[in-house]
């Protein structure tokens, strides 16, 4: 099991990023009155057929070929379902695919969300020719980072540049104390 | 709120200035391994400390990058550096603390550490059984 919910966004995303997705949009909600935590990763990657969504909570199934297990899916379906809440996969070929997954954070099974800012850090800096869009919630306050916005400021000063690499952490980092109340 | 007005500082310094420059041939790649398996034994910080790393040192010819499942994944997390003309240097079980320590001999005064080096934990940890394993 990977032990944050954050590391389960990073490495579902990362099948984002292999489906050959441009944009990629991550969702963190919490609803605190219903001590509820929704995660959304939503990409316009390849896609994947009926039988492939099918099966892809199964850890004994993988596109890889290198070996016979995958078991990004199945371990953040299993986390969210130990607390009481779903996974859901939706998806179409050549259009992309949603993951959806609802934790109950009152539940003693549900694990920290982690360091989210690094794990959107790490998406973002290192697949600079994939544009994110993270929107970050906690009941009605929020903050957004939109890859394409920076993009469009920045010109040809890359993600790589560590001024601008520096900002985006802080941006982060900030901005969720902030939505937090911290 | 942070907003983005401070991108516009940073863009306006950085017109202008040589030294903005992209990867070539000629560069070291450090490559992190990045699925499950590296991200569920801590690549995550290794990738993130490394990267500041190098950065703060200012290394402009090394690179960092991910990749996926690099099929060793009970020595996850993994670091392979790999220098033009030279044979690759597997790293494993890296924690940001020996990450630090990588950048500061391997990728600056170019020794390699070779506690941390594949063949060195191998000897310990029943690589040549594993391979063996593997081949079947």
């Amino acid at each position: 099991m990977l032990p944050e919910i954050s590391l389960n966004i990073l490495d579902v995303a990362e099948n984002s990023i292999v489906a050959d997705a441009s944009l990629i949009k991550i969702m963190v909600e919490t609803d605190t009155s219903e001590n509820k935590l929704k995660v959304t990763i939503e990409d316009d990657g390849c896609g994947m057929n009926e039988e492939q969504v099918a099966s892809v909570v199964d850890p004994f199934f993988t596109s890889r070929t290198t070996r016979k297990v995958g078991l990004g899916i199945p371990f953040f379906k299993q986390a969210a379902e130990l607390t009481g809440g779903f996974l859901n996969v939706d998806s179409e070929v050549g259009v992309g695919t949603k993951v959806e997954a609802v934790f109950l954070t009152d539940s003693i099974d549900c694990m920290p969300l982690g360091n989210i800012c690094d794990t959107i850090f790490t998406l973002v800096t290192m697949n600079s020719h994939i544009d994110f869009v993270y929107e970050y919630k906690v009941d009605d306050k929020g903050f957004v980072l939109d890859t394409r916005e920076m993009k469009e400021i920045l010109g040809d000063v890359g993600f790589d540049n560590p001024e601008v690499s520096d900002f985006i952490r802080n941006y982060l980092y900030e901005n969720e104390a902030e939505v937090k109340g911290m | 709120m942070k907003s983005l007005e401070e991108l516009k500082a940073i863009r306006e310094r950085m017109q202008g200035q040589v030294g903005v420059r992209s990867a070539d041939s000629s560069d070291t790649r450090v490559v992190v391994g990045m699925a499950t398996c590296g991200i569920a034994s801590g690549a995550r910080p290794v990738l993130n400390t490394l990267v500041s790393e190098v950065n703060e040192k200012k290394l402009e010819n090394v690179t960092v990058t991910q990749t996926g499942c690099i099929g060793l994944c009970q020595f996850e997390p993994i670091v392979e550096v790999f220098e033009p003309g030279q044979e690759k240097v597997t790293y494993i079980k890296v924690n940001p603390e020996k990450a630090k320590e990588i950048v500061e001999k391997h990728l600056i005064k170019g020794q390699k550490v070779e506690e941390y080096m594949l063949h060195k934990g191998a000897e310990h940890k029943g690589y040549a059984d594993f391979v063996k394993f593997d081949e079947k």
